[in-house]
Protein backbone atom coordinates (compact mmCIF):
# COMPACT_ATOMS: atom_id res chain seq x y z
CA UNK A 1 0.00 0.00 0.00
CA UNK A 2 2.66 2.51 0.98
CA UNK A 3 6.41 2.53 0.96
CA UNK A 4 6.17 2.34 4.72
CA UNK A 5 4.48 -1.05 4.85
CA UNK A 6 7.44 -2.52 3.05
CA UNK A 7 9.82 -0.76 5.45
CA UNK A 8 7.89 -2.06 8.42
CA UNK A 9 8.63 -5.71 7.71
CA UNK A 10 10.62 -7.60 10.34
CA UNK A 11 13.78 -5.66 10.71
CA UNK A 12 16.94 -7.41 11.70
CA UNK A 13 17.66 -10.89 12.91
CA UNK A 14 19.70 -10.89 16.06
CA UNK A 15 21.17 -14.05 17.45
CA UNK A 16 23.39 -14.77 20.38
CA UNK A 17 25.00 -12.11 22.46
CA UNK A 18 27.91 -13.29 24.49
CA UNK A 19 29.89 -14.74 21.61
CA UNK A 20 29.51 -11.50 19.68
CA UNK A 21 30.84 -9.33 22.50
CA UNK A 22 33.94 -8.32 20.61
CA UNK A 23 32.16 -7.72 17.33
CA UNK A 24 30.73 -4.39 16.22
CA UNK A 25 27.06 -4.51 17.05
CA UNK A 26 26.25 -1.48 14.89
CA UNK A 27 28.19 -0.78 11.73
CA UNK A 28 27.87 1.90 9.07
CA UNK A 29 29.83 1.15 5.91
CA UNK A 30 30.47 4.06 3.55
CA UNK A 31 26.96 5.43 4.10
CA UNK A 32 25.80 8.43 2.07
CA UNK A 33 22.43 10.12 2.01
CA UNK A 34 21.13 12.63 -0.53
CA UNK A 35 17.78 14.37 -0.41
CA UNK A 36 16.30 15.33 -3.78
CA UNK A 37 15.83 19.07 -4.28
CA UNK A 38 14.69 21.05 -7.28
CA UNK A 39 17.39 20.82 -9.91
CA UNK A 40 19.69 18.48 -7.99
CA UNK A 41 20.23 16.96 -4.60
CA UNK A 42 21.39 18.00 -1.15
CA UNK A 43 24.07 15.77 0.32
CA UNK A 44 23.22 15.28 3.98
CA UNK A 45 25.81 12.60 4.71
CA UNK A 46 28.85 11.40 2.79
CA UNK A 47 30.98 8.31 3.28
CA UNK A 48 30.16 7.63 6.92
CA UNK A 49 32.10 4.75 8.44
CA UNK A 50 31.18 4.07 12.04
CA UNK A 51 31.61 1.03 14.28
CA UNK A 52 29.86 0.83 17.60
CA UNK A 53 30.57 -2.07 19.93
CA UNK A 54 27.90 -3.81 21.94
CA UNK A 55 27.33 -1.94 25.20
CA UNK A 56 29.18 1.19 24.11
CA UNK A 57 27.98 4.74 24.82
CA UNK A 58 28.85 6.92 21.82
CA UNK A 59 28.02 10.60 21.38
CA UNK A 60 27.94 12.41 18.05
CA UNK A 61 28.50 16.18 18.09
CA UNK A 62 28.38 18.63 15.23
CA UNK A 63 26.93 21.95 14.22
CA UNK A 64 23.46 22.13 12.72
CA UNK A 65 23.42 20.87 9.15
CA UNK A 66 25.98 18.17 9.83
CA UNK A 67 23.43 15.43 9.21
CA UNK A 68 23.36 14.17 12.80
CA UNK A 69 19.60 13.60 12.79
CA UNK A 70 19.75 11.99 9.35
CA UNK A 71 22.29 9.55 10.79
CA UNK A 72 19.86 8.39 13.48
CA UNK A 73 17.00 8.26 11.02
CA UNK A 74 19.08 5.92 8.80
CA UNK A 75 20.02 3.66 11.70
CA UNK A 76 16.40 3.61 12.89
CA UNK A 77 15.43 2.55 9.38
CA UNK A 78 13.00 5.45 8.86
CA UNK A 79 14.97 6.51 5.75
CA UNK A 80 17.18 4.53 3.43
CA UNK A 81 20.77 5.44 2.59
CA UNK A 82 21.50 6.55 -0.98
CA UNK A 83 24.66 4.45 -0.85
CA UNK A 84 26.38 2.20 1.66
CA UNK A 85 25.02 -0.11 4.31
CA UNK A 86 23.78 0.03 7.90
CA UNK A 87 24.39 -3.29 9.65
CA UNK A 88 23.12 -4.46 13.02
CA UNK A 89 24.98 -7.57 14.19
CA UNK A 90 25.98 -8.12 10.59
CA UNK A 91 22.47 -7.98 9.11
CA UNK A 92 21.42 -5.02 6.99
CA UNK A 93 18.79 -2.71 8.44
CA UNK A 94 15.76 -2.73 6.14
CA UNK A 95 13.23 -0.79 8.17
CA UNK A 96 12.26 0.52 11.59
CA UNK A 97 11.99 -2.01 14.39
CA UNK A 98 11.95 -2.29 18.18
CA UNK A 99 15.58 -3.46 18.26
CA UNK A 100 16.60 0.15 17.57
CA UNK A 101 14.73 2.48 19.95
CA UNK A 102 14.51 6.13 18.95
CA UNK A 103 13.87 9.18 21.14
CA UNK A 104 13.38 12.61 19.58
CA UNK A 105 14.17 16.03 21.08
CA UNK A 106 10.47 16.44 21.79
CA UNK A 107 9.55 12.90 22.70
CA UNK A 108 6.44 12.22 20.60
CA UNK A 109 4.75 10.78 23.69
CA UNK A 110 1.18 9.78 22.78
CA UNK A 111 -1.03 12.41 24.46
CA UNK A 112 -4.14 10.20 24.63
CA UNK A 113 -2.33 7.45 26.53
CA UNK A 114 -1.36 7.58 30.18
CA UNK A 115 2.33 7.34 31.10
CA UNK A 116 1.93 3.63 31.84
CA UNK A 117 0.18 2.88 28.54
CA UNK A 118 2.78 4.87 26.62
CA UNK A 119 5.53 2.72 28.10
CA UNK A 120 3.49 -0.42 27.34
CA UNK A 121 2.97 0.57 23.67
CA UNK A 122 5.69 -1.57 22.07
CA UNK A 123 4.88 -4.57 24.26
CA UNK A 124 1.29 -4.65 23.00
CA UNK A 125 2.49 -6.13 19.72
CA UNK A 126 4.30 -9.03 21.35
CA UNK A 127 2.90 -12.38 22.47
CA UNK A 128 3.56 -11.95 26.19
CA UNK A 129 1.11 -12.30 29.06
CA UNK A 130 -0.59 -9.28 30.58
CA UNK A 131 1.19 -9.96 33.88
CA UNK A 132 4.59 -10.00 32.25
CA UNK A 133 3.79 -6.81 30.36
CA UNK A 134 2.74 -5.14 33.58
CA UNK A 135 5.86 -6.28 35.40
CA UNK A 136 8.14 -5.04 32.64
CA UNK A 137 6.37 -1.67 32.42
CA UNK A 138 6.58 -1.29 36.22
CA UNK A 139 10.33 -1.97 36.15
CA UNK A 140 11.02 0.69 33.52
CA UNK A 141 8.70 3.18 35.23
CA UNK A 142 10.70 2.70 38.43
CA UNK A 143 14.02 2.91 36.58
CA UNK A 144 13.04 6.29 35.09
CA UNK A 145 11.40 7.58 38.28
CA UNK A 146 7.89 7.66 36.83
CA UNK A 147 6.10 5.22 39.14
CA UNK A 148 4.07 7.94 40.88
CA UNK A 149 3.07 9.46 37.56
CA UNK A 150 2.01 6.21 35.89
CA UNK A 151 -1.68 7.21 35.61
CA UNK A 152 -0.98 10.80 34.49
CA UNK A 153 -1.72 12.07 30.99
CA UNK A 154 1.19 13.64 29.05
CA UNK A 155 -0.34 17.13 29.16
CA UNK A 156 0.13 17.08 32.93
CA UNK A 157 3.89 16.39 32.64
CA UNK A 158 6.92 18.67 32.39
CA UNK A 159 9.41 18.50 29.51
CA UNK A 160 11.85 16.37 31.52
CA UNK A 161 9.13 13.95 32.58
CA UNK A 162 7.96 13.59 28.97
CA UNK A 163 11.51 12.67 27.92
CA UNK A 164 11.62 10.05 30.68
CA UNK A 165 8.43 8.53 29.27
CA UNK A 166 9.89 8.46 25.75
CA UNK A 167 13.10 6.83 27.03
CA UNK A 168 11.23 4.26 29.16
CA UNK A 169 8.96 3.44 26.23
CA UNK A 170 11.92 2.79 23.91
CA UNK A 171 13.80 0.78 26.58
CA UNK A 172 10.80 -1.42 27.35
CA UNK A 173 11.24 -3.01 23.91
CA UNK A 174 14.77 -4.12 24.95
CA UNK A 175 16.51 -2.44 22.02
CA UNK A 176 19.97 -3.53 20.90
CA UNK A 177 20.72 0.16 20.40
CA UNK A 178 19.06 3.20 21.95
CA UNK A 179 19.17 6.18 19.56
CA UNK A 180 18.78 9.57 21.25
CA UNK A 181 18.32 12.63 18.99
CA UNK A 182 19.15 15.75 21.04
CA UNK A 183 17.03 14.28 23.82
CA UNK A 184 17.76 17.02 26.35
CA UNK A 185 18.02 19.96 23.94
CA UNK A 186 14.69 21.50 24.94
CA UNK A 187 15.22 21.20 28.71
CA UNK A 188 16.39 23.76 31.27
CA UNK A 189 19.93 23.38 32.59
CA UNK A 190 19.04 21.73 35.92
CA UNK A 191 16.62 19.23 34.39
CA UNK A 192 19.18 18.50 31.70
CA UNK A 193 21.77 17.53 34.35
CA UNK A 194 19.25 15.27 36.09
CA UNK A 195 18.54 13.58 32.78
CA UNK A 196 22.25 13.16 32.00
CA UNK A 197 22.74 11.35 35.30
CA UNK A 198 19.61 9.29 34.61
CA UNK A 199 20.77 8.14 31.19
CA UNK A 200 24.22 7.25 32.58
CA UNK A 201 22.55 5.15 35.29
CA UNK A 202 20.23 3.48 32.77
CA UNK A 203 23.23 2.65 30.59
CA UNK A 204 25.01 1.05 33.55
CA UNK A 205 21.89 -0.79 34.77
CA UNK A 206 20.78 -2.19 31.43
CA UNK A 207 24.00 -2.39 29.41
CA UNK A 208 22.14 -1.06 26.38
CA UNK A 209 24.25 0.30 23.54
CA UNK A 210 23.55 4.03 23.31
CA UNK A 211 24.12 6.43 20.41
CA UNK A 212 23.34 10.01 21.39
CA UNK A 213 23.39 13.01 19.06
CA UNK A 214 23.84 16.49 20.50
CA UNK A 215 25.31 19.92 19.75
CA UNK A 216 26.23 20.31 23.42
CA UNK A 217 29.93 19.37 23.68
CA UNK A 218 30.14 19.14 27.52
CA UNK A 219 27.11 16.84 27.41
CA UNK A 220 28.79 14.61 24.83
CA UNK A 221 32.01 14.42 26.86
CA UNK A 222 30.19 13.78 30.13
CA UNK A 223 28.00 11.01 28.71
CA UNK A 224 30.05 9.23 26.09
CA UNK A 225 32.89 6.76 26.13
CA UNK A 226 33.59 8.04 22.65
CA UNK A 227 32.78 11.35 20.99
CA UNK A 228 32.44 11.41 17.21
CA UNK A 229 32.73 14.90 15.71
CA UNK A 230 30.75 15.57 12.53
CA UNK A 231 31.67 18.15 9.90
CA UNK A 232 28.96 19.91 7.92
CA UNK A 233 27.89 20.10 4.30
CA UNK A 234 28.05 17.27 3.56
CA UNK A 235 27.90 15.62 6.97
CA UNK A 236 30.94 13.43 7.53
CA UNK A 237 33.10 12.12 10.34
CA UNK A 238 35.79 14.66 11.23
CA UNK A 239 37.18 13.04 14.37
CA UNK A 240 36.55 10.09 16.66
CA UNK A 241 37.86 10.63 20.17
CA UNK A 242 37.96 8.36 23.20
CA UNK A 243 36.84 9.93 26.47
CA UNK A 244 39.44 8.96 29.03
CA UNK A 245 37.26 9.36 32.11
CA UNK A 246 36.18 6.75 34.68
CA UNK A 247 32.88 4.96 34.10
CA UNK A 248 31.56 6.19 37.44
CA UNK A 249 30.99 9.84 36.66
CA UNK A 250 29.26 12.59 38.57
CA UNK A 251 28.62 16.23 37.79
CA UNK A 252 31.82 17.39 39.53
CA UNK A 253 33.80 15.58 36.84
CA UNK A 254 32.69 18.35 34.50
CA UNK A 255 35.17 20.63 36.33
CA UNK A 256 38.12 18.21 36.17
CA UNK A 257 41.11 19.49 34.13
CA UNK A 258 41.05 16.36 31.97
CA UNK A 259 37.37 16.92 31.18
CA UNK A 260 37.86 20.59 30.36
CA UNK A 261 40.86 19.88 28.15
CA UNK A 262 38.91 17.35 26.09
CA UNK A 263 35.88 19.64 25.97
CA UNK A 264 38.04 22.53 24.66
CA UNK A 265 39.72 20.51 21.97
CA UNK A 266 36.37 19.12 20.73
CA UNK A 267 34.78 22.58 20.83
CA UNK A 268 37.67 23.89 18.73
CA UNK A 269 37.12 21.11 16.21
CA UNK A 270 33.38 21.74 15.99
CA UNK A 271 34.02 25.47 15.61
CA UNK A 272 36.62 24.91 12.86
CA UNK A 273 34.26 22.77 10.80
CA UNK A 274 31.38 25.14 11.42
CA UNK A 275 33.48 28.16 10.28
CA UNK A 276 34.60 26.26 7.25
CA UNK A 277 30.95 25.53 6.53
CA UNK A 278 29.68 29.09 6.91
CA UNK A 279 32.74 30.56 5.20
CA UNK A 280 33.76 32.89 8.03
CA UNK B 1 22.84 63.01 16.94
CA UNK B 2 20.38 63.74 19.68
CA UNK B 3 16.64 64.12 19.39
CA UNK B 4 14.09 64.84 22.07
CA UNK B 5 11.57 62.14 22.89
CA UNK B 6 8.92 61.83 25.53
CA UNK B 7 8.24 58.93 27.82
CA UNK B 8 4.90 57.81 29.16
CA UNK B 9 5.48 60.06 32.17
CA UNK B 10 6.12 63.03 29.94
CA UNK B 11 9.81 63.39 30.76
CA UNK B 12 11.80 64.59 27.78
CA UNK B 13 15.27 63.11 27.27
CA UNK B 14 17.80 63.04 24.50
CA UNK B 15 18.14 59.84 22.48
CA UNK B 16 21.23 58.84 20.56
CA UNK B 17 20.83 57.35 17.09
CA UNK B 18 23.62 56.02 14.88
CA UNK B 19 24.46 57.15 11.34
CA UNK B 20 22.94 60.60 11.83
CA UNK B 21 19.36 59.32 11.48
CA UNK B 22 16.79 61.34 13.37
CA UNK B 23 15.28 59.34 16.23
CA UNK B 24 12.37 57.05 15.30
CA UNK B 25 9.09 58.60 16.36
CA UNK B 26 7.38 56.77 19.20
CA UNK B 27 3.63 56.24 19.34
CA UNK B 28 1.88 57.25 22.51
CA UNK B 29 1.16 54.17 24.63
CA UNK B 30 -2.31 52.69 24.07
CA UNK B 31 -5.06 53.51 26.53
CA UNK B 32 -5.96 50.68 28.88
CA UNK B 33 -8.93 48.72 27.48
CA UNK B 34 -11.64 47.22 29.64
CA UNK B 35 -11.52 43.38 29.50
CA UNK B 36 -14.76 43.32 27.51
CA UNK B 37 -12.92 44.84 24.54
CA UNK B 38 -9.45 43.33 25.01
CA UNK B 39 -8.41 40.48 22.70
CA UNK B 40 -9.16 37.12 24.36
CA UNK B 41 -9.03 38.60 27.84
CA UNK B 42 -11.19 36.63 30.27
CA UNK B 43 -14.40 38.36 31.30
CA UNK B 44 -16.17 37.99 34.63
CA UNK B 45 -18.78 35.26 35.17
CA UNK B 46 -21.43 37.87 35.66
CA UNK B 47 -20.56 39.66 32.44
CA UNK B 48 -20.62 36.35 30.58
CA UNK B 49 -24.04 35.25 31.80
CA UNK B 50 -25.45 38.74 31.30
CA UNK B 51 -24.34 38.67 27.67
CA UNK B 52 -25.78 35.16 27.18
CA UNK B 53 -29.09 36.35 28.63
CA UNK B 54 -29.06 39.46 26.42
CA UNK B 55 -28.42 37.27 23.39
CA UNK B 56 -31.34 34.93 24.03
CA UNK B 57 -33.86 37.24 25.70
CA UNK B 58 -32.94 40.09 23.35
CA UNK B 59 -33.85 38.03 20.26
CA UNK B 60 -37.12 36.80 21.76
CA UNK B 61 -37.86 40.30 23.03
CA UNK B 62 -37.33 41.80 19.57
CA UNK B 63 -39.58 39.11 18.07
CA UNK B 64 -42.26 39.72 20.67
CA UNK B 65 -42.05 43.51 20.33
CA UNK B 66 -42.35 43.37 16.56
CA UNK B 67 -45.29 40.95 16.62
CA UNK B 68 -47.38 43.02 19.08
CA UNK B 69 -46.36 46.45 17.79
CA UNK B 70 -49.01 46.55 15.10
CA UNK B 71 -46.37 47.16 12.43
CA UNK B 72 -47.01 43.68 11.03
CA UNK B 73 -50.14 41.55 11.01
CA UNK B 74 -49.68 38.80 13.66
CA UNK B 75 -52.04 36.47 11.79
CA UNK B 76 -50.36 36.74 8.40
CA UNK B 77 -46.72 37.73 8.94
CA UNK B 78 -45.41 37.22 12.43
CA UNK B 79 -47.16 35.34 15.25
CA UNK B 80 -46.29 36.24 18.83
CA UNK B 81 -43.94 33.90 20.72
CA UNK B 82 -46.92 32.93 22.90
CA UNK B 83 -49.05 32.01 19.87
CA UNK B 84 -46.15 30.00 18.45
CA UNK B 85 -45.73 28.12 21.73
CA UNK B 86 -49.47 27.45 21.95
CA UNK B 87 -49.51 26.18 18.36
CA UNK B 88 -46.58 23.89 19.09
CA UNK B 89 -48.28 22.58 22.21
CA UNK B 90 -51.46 21.88 20.27
CA UNK B 91 -49.54 19.95 17.57
CA UNK B 92 -47.71 18.01 20.26
CA UNK B 93 -50.98 17.15 22.00
CA UNK B 94 -52.50 15.77 18.80
CA UNK B 95 -49.40 13.60 18.26
CA UNK B 96 -48.88 15.08 14.80
CA UNK B 97 -45.64 16.78 15.80
CA UNK B 98 -44.09 13.52 16.97
CA UNK B 99 -45.08 11.61 13.84
CA UNK B 100 -43.53 14.33 11.67
CA UNK B 101 -40.42 14.73 13.82
CA UNK B 102 -39.83 10.99 13.88
CA UNK B 103 -40.15 10.76 10.08
CA UNK B 104 -37.57 13.54 9.68
CA UNK B 105 -35.18 12.13 12.28
CA UNK B 106 -35.42 8.70 10.68
CA UNK B 107 -34.40 10.14 7.29
CA UNK B 108 -31.45 11.99 8.83
CA UNK B 109 -30.33 8.81 10.59
CA UNK B 110 -30.44 6.77 7.37
CA UNK B 111 -28.94 9.36 5.00
CA UNK B 112 -26.41 10.96 7.32
CA UNK B 113 -25.62 7.62 8.94
CA UNK B 114 -24.74 6.16 5.54
CA UNK B 115 -22.69 9.26 4.73
CA UNK B 116 -20.70 8.88 7.97
CA UNK B 117 -20.25 5.14 7.47
CA UNK B 118 -18.81 5.75 3.99
CA UNK B 119 -16.91 9.00 4.46
CA UNK B 120 -14.99 8.16 7.65
CA UNK B 121 -13.15 5.10 6.26
CA UNK B 122 -12.57 6.88 2.94
CA UNK B 123 -11.27 9.98 4.75
CA UNK B 124 -8.92 7.82 6.82
CA UNK B 125 -7.57 6.18 3.64
CA UNK B 126 -7.16 9.60 1.97
CA UNK B 127 -5.40 11.10 4.97
CA UNK B 128 -3.15 8.10 5.59
CA UNK B 129 -1.99 7.01 2.15
CA UNK B 130 -0.70 9.40 -0.49
CA UNK B 131 -2.10 7.04 -3.10
CA UNK B 132 -5.55 7.38 -1.57
CA UNK B 133 -5.24 11.14 -1.64
CA UNK B 134 -4.17 11.19 -5.30
CA UNK B 135 -6.92 8.76 -6.29
CA UNK B 136 -9.91 10.32 -4.50
CA UNK B 137 -9.16 13.93 -3.71
CA UNK B 138 -9.41 15.41 -7.23
CA UNK B 139 -12.85 13.94 -7.92
CA UNK B 140 -14.24 14.63 -4.44
CA UNK B 141 -12.81 18.14 -4.49
CA UNK B 142 -14.67 18.76 -7.75
CA UNK B 143 -17.98 17.07 -6.93
CA UNK B 144 -18.39 18.84 -3.59
CA UNK B 145 -18.86 22.13 -5.44
CA UNK B 146 -21.96 20.75 -7.18
CA UNK B 147 -24.83 21.76 -4.88
CA UNK B 148 -26.60 18.61 -3.70
CA UNK B 149 -29.95 20.37 -4.21
CA UNK B 150 -29.22 20.61 -7.94
CA UNK B 151 -29.48 16.80 -8.05
CA UNK B 152 -33.08 16.74 -6.79
CA UNK B 153 -34.71 16.54 -10.27
CA UNK B 154 -32.33 13.76 -11.31
CA UNK B 155 -32.82 11.89 -8.04
CA UNK B 156 -36.59 12.02 -8.50
CA UNK B 157 -36.24 10.65 -12.06
CA UNK B 158 -33.89 7.89 -10.90
CA UNK B 159 -35.34 6.99 -7.52
CA UNK B 160 -38.92 8.26 -7.56
CA UNK B 161 -40.56 10.25 -4.78
CA UNK B 162 -40.07 7.74 -1.95
CA UNK B 163 -37.55 7.43 0.84
CA UNK B 164 -34.47 6.53 -1.26
CA UNK B 165 -34.40 9.94 -2.94
CA UNK B 166 -34.46 11.72 0.43
CA UNK B 167 -31.72 9.57 1.98
CA UNK B 168 -29.62 9.99 -1.16
CA UNK B 169 -30.00 13.77 -1.06
CA UNK B 170 -28.80 13.89 2.56
CA UNK B 171 -25.95 11.56 1.62
CA UNK B 172 -24.86 13.76 -1.31
CA UNK B 173 -25.10 16.88 0.83
CA UNK B 174 -22.80 15.58 3.56
CA UNK B 175 -20.61 12.76 2.22
CA UNK B 176 -18.06 14.83 0.28
CA UNK B 177 -17.44 17.47 2.92
CA UNK B 178 -17.22 14.92 5.69
CA UNK B 179 -14.72 12.87 3.68
CA UNK B 180 -12.44 15.85 3.06
CA UNK B 181 -12.68 17.06 6.67
CA UNK B 182 -11.95 13.57 8.01
CA UNK B 183 -8.91 13.34 5.72
CA UNK B 184 -7.73 16.71 7.05
CA UNK B 185 -8.10 15.55 10.66
CA UNK B 186 -6.07 12.43 9.81
CA UNK B 187 -3.37 14.46 8.06
CA UNK B 188 -3.02 16.45 11.29
CA UNK B 189 -1.35 13.47 13.01
CA UNK B 190 2.31 14.49 13.52
CA UNK B 191 4.77 12.39 11.46
CA UNK B 192 6.88 11.76 14.59
CA UNK B 193 3.96 9.87 16.20
CA UNK B 194 3.86 7.53 13.20
CA UNK B 195 7.65 7.12 13.04
CA UNK B 196 7.88 6.31 16.75
CA UNK B 197 5.13 3.71 16.37
CA UNK B 198 7.18 1.85 13.75
CA UNK B 199 10.36 2.01 15.83
CA UNK B 200 8.37 0.43 18.68
CA UNK B 201 7.50 -2.53 16.49
CA UNK B 202 4.04 -1.65 15.16
CA UNK B 203 3.01 -2.54 11.59
CA UNK B 204 1.03 -0.33 9.23
CA UNK B 205 -2.43 -1.54 10.29
CA UNK B 206 -1.54 -1.35 13.98
CA UNK B 207 -0.25 2.19 13.54
CA UNK B 208 -3.48 3.25 11.82
CA UNK B 209 -5.53 1.66 14.61
CA UNK B 210 -3.45 2.72 17.61
CA UNK B 211 -1.99 6.08 16.53
CA UNK B 212 -3.77 7.64 13.57
CA UNK B 213 -7.37 6.94 14.60
CA UNK B 214 -7.06 7.82 18.31
CA UNK B 215 -5.23 11.06 17.50
CA UNK B 216 -7.72 12.21 14.85
CA UNK B 217 -10.91 11.00 16.59
CA UNK B 218 -11.81 14.37 18.19
CA UNK B 219 -11.32 16.07 14.82
CA UNK B 220 -13.49 13.46 13.09
CA UNK B 221 -16.32 13.98 15.61
CA UNK B 222 -16.04 17.73 15.04
CA UNK B 223 -16.38 17.17 11.32
CA UNK B 224 -19.56 15.10 11.86
CA UNK B 225 -20.87 17.87 14.09
CA UNK B 226 -20.31 20.56 11.46
CA UNK B 227 -21.84 18.43 8.70
CA UNK B 228 -24.89 17.49 10.76
CA UNK B 229 -26.12 21.04 10.07
CA UNK B 230 -26.03 20.25 6.34
CA UNK B 231 -27.91 16.99 6.98
CA UNK B 232 -30.73 18.93 8.66
CA UNK B 233 -30.82 21.35 5.75
CA UNK B 234 -31.04 18.58 3.19
CA UNK B 235 -33.79 16.61 4.92
CA UNK B 236 -36.04 19.66 5.16
CA UNK B 237 -35.37 20.56 1.52
CA UNK B 238 -36.23 17.00 0.45
CA UNK B 239 -39.45 17.10 2.45
CA UNK B 240 -40.43 20.49 1.05
CA UNK B 241 -40.10 19.09 -2.48
CA UNK B 242 -41.94 15.81 -2.17
CA UNK B 243 -43.03 13.94 0.94
CA UNK B 244 -46.04 12.55 2.76
CA UNK B 245 -44.67 13.15 6.24
CA UNK B 246 -41.96 15.02 8.08
CA UNK B 247 -41.41 18.50 9.44
CA UNK B 248 -40.62 19.98 6.01
CA UNK B 249 -43.75 18.40 4.52
CA UNK B 250 -45.81 19.81 7.40
CA UNK B 251 -44.57 23.31 6.59
CA UNK B 252 -45.78 23.05 2.98
CA UNK B 253 -49.17 21.78 4.19
CA UNK B 254 -49.53 24.63 6.69
CA UNK B 255 -48.51 27.15 4.05
CA UNK B 256 -51.70 26.37 2.10
CA UNK B 257 -53.83 27.37 5.06
CA UNK B 258 -51.67 30.34 6.06
CA UNK B 259 -51.13 28.81 9.52
CA UNK B 260 -47.98 30.75 10.18
CA UNK B 261 -48.04 30.21 13.95
CA UNK B 262 -47.80 26.46 13.29
CA UNK B 263 -45.03 27.06 10.75
CA UNK B 264 -43.08 29.06 13.32
CA UNK B 265 -43.55 26.29 15.86
CA UNK B 266 -42.10 23.76 13.44
CA UNK B 267 -39.14 26.01 12.64
CA UNK B 268 -38.46 26.19 16.37
CA UNK B 269 -38.60 22.40 16.65
CA UNK B 270 -36.12 22.02 13.76
CA UNK B 271 -33.76 24.50 15.41
CA UNK B 272 -34.03 22.66 18.73
CA UNK B 273 -33.22 19.29 17.17
CA UNK B 274 -30.20 20.75 15.39
CA UNK B 275 -28.99 22.37 18.57
CA UNK B 276 -29.43 19.15 20.55
CA UNK B 277 -27.41 17.16 18.02
CA UNK B 278 -24.68 19.82 18.10
CA UNK B 279 -24.50 19.82 21.90
CA UNK B 280 -24.46 16.02 22.13
CA UNK B 281 -21.62 15.76 19.58
CA UNK B 282 -19.73 18.55 21.31
CA UNK B 283 -19.94 16.70 24.64
CA UNK B 284 -18.84 13.48 22.95
CA UNK B 285 -15.89 15.27 21.35
CA UNK B 286 -14.84 16.77 24.69
CA UNK B 287 -15.09 13.38 26.37
CA UNK B 288 -13.11 11.57 23.68
CA UNK B 289 -10.58 14.42 23.50
CA UNK B 290 -9.97 14.77 27.23
CA UNK B 291 -6.25 14.34 26.57
CA UNK B 292 -6.00 17.48 24.39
Amino acid sequence: MSARSELASPAVANEGGVQLMSRATLELVDVSKEYPRRGGAVRALEGIDLHIERGEFVCVVGASGSGKSTLLSLIAGLTKPTAGEVLLDGSPVVGPGPDRGLVFQVGAVYPWRTVERNVAYGLEFLPISRDERRARVAWFLAETGLTDLRHALPRQLSGGQLQRVAIARALACEPEVLLLDEPFGALDVQTKEDMQLLIRRIWQDTGTTILLVTHDVPEAVFLGQRVVVFASDPGRVAADMTVDLPDDRDLTDKRAPKFLALQSSIEDLVRTYHRHHTGT
Amino acid sequence: MAAPWSTATGVTRARQTPRGWSALPRRRPPRARPPLFAIRAPISRRARWTLVAVSILGSFGAWWALSVSGLVDPAEYLPTPAATFAAGLEMARSGQLFTDAWATIGRVMVGFGAAIAASVPLGIVMGTFRAGQSLFEPVIGLVRYLPATAFIPLLIIWLGLGEPHKATLIFLGTFFFNTLMTADAVRGVPAAFVDVSFTLGARTGETVRKVIIPHSLPGMIDSVRVNSAAAWNMVVVAELIAAESGLGYRITRLQRFLQIDDIFAILMVIALFGLTMDVVLRLLRDRVGRWV
